[in-house]
C-alpha cells in the first residue's frame, strides 16, 4: 500500500508499504529517518516516542496505515537548523546522553512535558518520563537536563 | 574494498577545549540528541538484505533432520543456510574451548539456539520464509540442576568434557582450628537469579561482501579484534580480509563480549554476494546474548565475640548454561574476590562454575564479583547483629586496607580507605521522612491502594570490592595512534584507536588525554576499526586506564616529535619544553613558538602500546597470586521505605562514596556511578530472567523489568582521589564497583525495615509479605 503523510514539515509517500509495517518502520526504513529508536518495538520503553497530530505516541505500536494524511514530527525535527532545542542543548550539557540510544524519545517526551507545564515539579518529571527507559544514566542526569531546559524556556 | 553503506561512522570533532579533569561535552552528544548518531541498527546501504536466525524452541533436544526447500522457495527469500554452509570451524567462543556451535548440528543445549539463516528482500518476508523450515527435534528432558551438575558424576552431560567448566579453590590458613576457636557462628545461603544487560541497542548490524572476497563489518561491539579472531576462522578468510567498523553501540554492559550476529551477517553476504543487515527484536535479544550467572551460595563465618572474623567458609556456584563464554573468568573473580574486601586469616573458598541447560551466562558487569558481593555483605549485617555491633563498625573493625592482604594472597598496593568509606557514608545527612500526604512518595507510587499504614523505613549498607582490567595474568593491552598536524591553520590532533564506545564517554576521555598532554585544542577522533592495533574490550571498567594510557603514551611519543621539529627549526636543543595552551614551552626559557609554526607542514604520527603491570594466574589448589591489575571499591548507603502489608519496595536515597583515584572528567564518572546504581537496585529489587524447565519465560521489557525514572532515587556522591600510583593520573576503574555495593544495600536496608532474612534477589513483594 502507499502512505502519505507529513513529516518534520515535509510531505512523505511511501510505496510497497507492507499492512503490519509500523510507523517507526517506515520512518526508519522508508523515510530515512532513523533517529526515532527501536529497542524493543512493543511500547514498553519509549525509545520511539514522536509526535503524532501533536501527541507523543510510541512510532512501534501505531500501523503506518494510520499515520495516512496525518502530521508525524520526530527528534530530527525538533531543531532549527545548527540551532538544537533546548530540551536538546539541555541533555548534552547536562551529561544526560550515554550510549544515547534512548535519549531520541526522552527528548521528544520531555519537550512535550515542557510545553505543556513551564516549570514541572521533579514528580511531574518522573510522571511524564516514566514510560521512557534509559539504562546507562540512572536518570539524575535526564533530570537535571530537564530541569535546566524548563528553566531556560521559562526565562526566554 | 566495497560500497560505504549510509550513516557508517565517521571522523567527529570533540567539542570545548577541556583537558584530564575537566567535563567536555561529548563528542557524539549533539548527534545523539538530534537523532543523526548511526547505531548498528540505522546502516542502510542500496540493495541490502535483511537476515534472520532460526533458534531452538527446545532447551535439548536431538536435531535428527534439517528441511529447508520450502524456506528457500518462498518469494523474495535469497538464501537459507545451516550449519553444513559454515565455511570455516564449525565452533567458536570467548573462551579457548571454542565450544558454541556457529550453527547448531545434531543437537540443540539451549533455548534460542541458532540454528539456520534467512535472507530476504524485507524483514517480514525473512520471519515467514524461517518458518517454513522444517527442523525434525528429538526432545530430551533438560538438564537444569547446577547442584547436580557440579557435584553428581551420574548427572548427564552437557558438554562432553564434563558438567563442570572450573573449580577455583582459595585456602587459607587453617579453617577447621578457626572453627574450635570461633565464639561467634554465622551462616546463610545466598542466591542471585539472572541479570539481563538489557542494553536498549539491540544486537545488530550490516556485512557487505568485498571484491576481495572479504566482508566489510559494521557491528556494535565491546571488542573488535577478539571478534575478528572468532570470526575470521569461521568464514575460513584470513583476517586482513575482515575489515571491522564499530557502529554506533547502543549500551553494552558485557553483554557484546560474545558473537551475536557477526559471522551470521557475514555468512549471508558471502554467500549471496549482496548486503546483509540483520537486527534482533527485543524477544529475540533476550535469546541473542548471555546474561549475568545465577547464583547459589553457602557461607558460614566464624568470629570473636567483639567481631572480628576469624574464618570464612565458602562456597560459590554459578551456573554458566550451555556454554563456556566467560564462565571461567567469572569464576575466577567469584573466588579470588569471593569474601570483598575484608582481612580473614582462614579462608576457604570452593567456586564452581558448570554447564546445565539453562540460559548461557558470561559476562556483565560486575562479573562474578556481583554475586559473591551479595552474599558476604549479607553475611557482614548478619555478624553485626549476632555480635551486637551496628553494620558499620562491623565493617570497619575487618576492613582491609593499603598493606592488607586479600584471600588470593595479593597485597593492596596502592590506598583503601574503606573504613573512611563507610564513616562518611554513615555520616551524610539523611533523607526526610517519608510524607505520606502524597501517595506518589508512597512504595507502589500514585497506585498505592493504602494511606501508607504499613510503610516501614530502613537503612542499609554495603561494599564491593572490583578488580579493574583483566585478571589472572592475561595481557590485556591497548594500542592508540595519535597524529598531529596543522589543518585549516589550526594544529589538530587525531586519535585512532580500536575501544569501543558503549556509552561510557571513551571518546571524551580520549579527546581530553590529547588536549592535556599536546596542548592543543582540536581534536579529532576517528571512529574505532581494525586498521589499528588492538584495544581490548571495553570491559573490566578498563578502558580509562589501557586505552586512556595507550593514548597518553601515544600522544607523548607525538610530543616528543615536536620537541624534535622545534630543536630543528631552532637551531638548538632544549631539555626542558613542554606544550601547553596551542605553544611550545620552555620551562627556562618560556614560549619558543606556536606548535603550528613547529610543525609547518609536517605530520607527527606515533603508535604506541599500553600494557598494564603484568598478574599471575591463581594457583589451581590454593588460590594464591597477584591476580588483579587493580582493585576499586565503592561504599553504598540505601534509605528505603517498605510496605509491609503490600510488600512493595520504594527506595528513597541511594548514597555512594567511591574512590576513583583521580577524577578525569567529573559529569562523565558521576553518570556511570548513577548508571552502575541504577543496575544494582534491578538486581535488588526487580530484575530477573525466570526460567522453567531451562525456559525464559519472559523474554520482553513488559516482564523483564528496568528501573524507570519513577523507581530510581535521587542520589548523593561524595568521590575521593586517593590516587594507585601504578595507574595512568592514578586514575581508578569507576562503572563497576557501584554495581556491587547498591544491591546488598537495597536488601540490607529491606531487612533492617522488616526483619526478614531475605536471602535471594531479586527481592520480590511475595518475599515480603510472607505469601509466596
Amino acid at each position: 500500500m502507499r502512505v502519505t503523510f507529513t513529516v518534520n514539515g515535509r510531505p512523505e509517500t511511501a510505496d510497497d508499504v507492507w499492512e503490519g509495517e509500523s510507523l517507526l518502520y517506515v520512518l526508519r526504513e522508508r523515510v530515512g529517518l532513523p533517529g526515532s529508536k527501536n529497542a524493543c518495538e512493543q511500547g514498553e520503553c519509549g525509545s520511539c516516542t514522536v509526535y503524532l497530530d501533536g501527541t507523543p505516541v510510541c512510532a512501534c505500536l501505531v500501523a503506518a496505515g494510520q499515520a495516512e494524511g496525518r502530521e508525524v514530527r520526530t527528534v530530527e525535527g525538533l531543531a532549527d537548523g545548527d540551532r538544537l532545542d533546548p530540551v536538546q542543548e539541555a541533555f548534552v550539557e547536562c551529561g544526560a546522553v550515554q550510549c544515547g540510544f534512548c535519549t531520541p524519545g526522552l527528548v521528544v517526551q520531555a519537550h512535550d512535558l515542557i510545553e505543556r507545564v513551564a516549570q514541572p515539579s521533579d514528580a511531574e518529571i518522573r510522571e511524564a518520563l516514566a514510560g521512557n527507559l534509559c539504562r546507562c544514566t540512572g536518570y539524575e542526569k535526564i533530570l537535571d537536563a530537564v530541569r535546566l531546559a524548563a528553566a531556560r524556556k521559562a526565562a526566554s | 574494498m566495497s560500497a560505504t553503506p549510509v550513516r557508517a561512522p565517521r571522523d567527529i570533532a570533540a567539542p570545548g577545549t577541556g583537558g584530564v579533569g575537566d567535563s567536555p561535552l561529548r563528542p557524539d552528544g549533539t548527534l545523539k540528541v538530534r537523532g543523526e548518531f548511526a547505531y548498528s541498527s540505522d546502516l542502510w546501504i542500496d540493495g541490502m538484505l535483511w537476515g534472520a536466525t532460526l533458534r531452538s524452541p527446545h532447551p535439548r533436544a536431538k536435531i535428527v533432520s534439517i528441511d529447508v526447500s520450502e524456506a528457500l522457495a518462498h518469494p523474495g527469500v535469497a538464501a537459507v543456510l545451516t550449519h553444513e554452509d559454515v565455511p570455516g570451524r564449525k565452533h567458536f567462543g570467548l573462551d579457548h574451548t571454542w565450544d558454541q556451535p556457529v550453527l547448531a548440528a545434531g543437537e540443540v543445549r539451549h533455548q534460542g539456539e541458532p540454528i539456520a539463516l534467512v535472507a530476504a528482500d524485507h524483514p517480514e518476508t525473512a520471519r515467514r520464509a524461517m518458518e517454513k523450515i522444517r527442523i525434525g527435534y528429538e526432545v530430551l528432558e533438560p538438564l537444569t540442576d547446577a547442584r547436580r551438575a557440579a557435584f553428581d558424576p551420574a548427572y548427564p552431560q552437557v558438554q562432553p568434557r564434563g558438567n563442570l567448566a572450573r573449580h577455583q579453590p582459595v585456602r587459607v590458613g587453617d579453617v577447621e582450628a578457626a572453627k574450635a576457636r570461633a565464639e561467634v557462628v554465622v551462616s546463610g545461603e545466598y542466591r542471585v537469579g539472572i541479570q539481563d544487560q538489557a542494553f536498549l541497542g539491540p544486537e545488530s548490524g550490516l556485512a557487505v561482501p568485498a571484491e576481495d572476497g572479504g566482508v566489510d563489518l559494521y557491528v556494535a561491539t565491546q571488542w573488535m579484534h577478539n571478534d575478528l579472531k572468532q570470526i575470521a576462522p569461521c568464514l575460513g578468510l584470513p583476517e586482513e580480509r575482515i575489515r571491522m567498523t564499530l557502529s554506533g553501540v547502543g549500551g553494552a554492559f558485557g553483554g557484546r563480549e560474545d558473537l551475536s550476529m557477526q559471522i551470521h551477517a557475514a555468512m549471508l553476504a558471502l554467500h549471496t554476494g549482496r548486503p546483509v543487515k540483520i537486527v534482533y527484536n527485543r524477544y529475540e535479544s533476550f535469546f541473542g546474548h548471555v546474561h549475568r550467572h545465577p547464583a547459589e551460595m553457602r557461607y558460614e563465618y566464624g568470629a570473636t565475640k567483639d567481631g572480628r572474623i576469624l574464618y570464612a567458609d565458602v562456597e560459590i556456584l554459578l551456573d554458566g548454561g550451555a556454554y563456556t563464554s566467560a564462565t571461567m573468568n567469572v569464576v575466577g573473580n567469584a573466588a579470588s574476590l569471593g569474601v570483598g574486601p575484608y582481612v580473614i586469616p582462614n579462608i576457604r573458598i570452593d567456586a564452581y562454575g558448570v554447564y546445565t541447560n539453562n540460559p548461557p551466562c558470561g559476562a556483565m558487569r560486575g562479573f562474578g564479583a556481583v554475586q559473591a558481593c551479595f552474599a558476604y555483605e549479607s553475611m557482614m549485617d548478619k555478624l553485626a547483629e549476632a555480635c551486637g555491633l551496628d553494620p558499620v563498625t562491623v565493617r570497619q573493625v575487618n576492613a582491609a586496607s593499603q598493606g592488607s592482604e586479600l584471600a588470593t594472597g595479593q597485597v593492596v598496593w596502592a590506598p583503601l580507605p574503606m573504613a573512611e568509606m563507610l564513616q562518611q557514608a554513615r555520616e551524610l545527612p539523611m533523607p526526610p521522612p517519608l510524607d505520606a500526604s502524597d501517595l506518589r512518595n508512597l512504595p507502589g507510587g500514585a497506585s498505592q491502594t493504602t494511606h501508607g499504614e504499613g510503610v516501614r523505613r530502613g537503612v542499609g549498607y554495603g561494599v564491593g570490592l572490583k578488580n579493574i582490567c583483566f585478571s589472572e595474568g592475561f595481557d590485556d593491552y591497548s594500542t592508540a595512534r595519535v597524529r598531529l598536524e596543522v589543518i585549516g591553520g589550526e594544529a589538530t590532533a587525531l586519535v585512532h584507536t580500536a575501544a569501543a564506545e558503549v556509552g561510557q564517554g571513551l571518546v571524551t576521555l580520549e579527546a581530553q588525554i590529547a588536549r592535556t598532554e599536546l596542548g592543543v585544542e582540536r581534536v579529532v577522533i576517528h571512529p574505532a576499526d581494525n586498521q589499528v592495533g588492538d584495544a581490548g574490550s571495553s570491559s573490566a571498567s578498563r578502558q580509562s586506564y589501557m586505552t586512556g594510557g595507550a593514548v597518553m603514551t601515544a600522544c607523548q611519543a607525538v610530543r616528543e616529535g615536536v620537541f624534535a621539529l622545534a630543536a630543528a627549526r631552532l637551531g638548538r636543543t632544549y631539555d626542558d619544553l613542554s606544550l601547553a595552551g596551542g605553544k611550545v614551552v620552555s620551562a627556562s626559557a618560556g614560549v619558543l613558538a606556536a606548535i603550528e609554526d613547529v610543525l609547518g607542514d609536517a605530520v607527527v604520527e606515533e603508535t604506541r602500546e599500553y600494557h598494564h603491570e603484568p598478574t599471575t594466574g591463581m594457583d589451581p589448589v590454593t588460590g594464591r597470586g597477584d591476580s588483579h591489575t587493580q582493585l576499586a571499591l565503592c561504599v553504598h548507603r540505601a534509605v528505603v521505605d517498605v510496605d509491609v502489608e503490600l510488600g512493595l519496595v520504594k527506595v528513597v536515597e541511594l548514597a555512594a562514596v567511591q574512590d576513583v583515584g583521580k577524577i578525569l572528567n567529573r559529569l562523565s564518572l558521576e553518570g556511570q556511578i548513577h548508571g552502575g546504581t541504577a543496575q544494582g537496585l534491578g538486581l535488588a529489587v526487580m530484575e530477573e530472567i525466570v526460567v522453567a524447565g531451562g525456559k525464559v519465560r519472559n523474554p520482553s521489557f513488559t516482564d523483564y523489568l528496568i528501573p524507570t525514572i519513577l523507581d530510581m532515587p535521587p542520589m548523593r556522591l561524595e568521590i575521593l582521589e586517593n590516587a594507585d600510583p601504578r595507574a595512568p593520573y592514578g586514575l581508578r576503574g569507576a562503572g563497576e564497583p557501584p554495581t556491587l555495593s547498591s544491591t546488598p544495600a537495597i536488601v540490607a536496608a529491606i531487612r533492617d525495615a522488616t526483619g526478614l532474612a531475605l536471602t535471594r534477589v531479586p527481592v520480590r513483594p511475595e518475599h515480603i509479605t510472607g505469601s509466596s
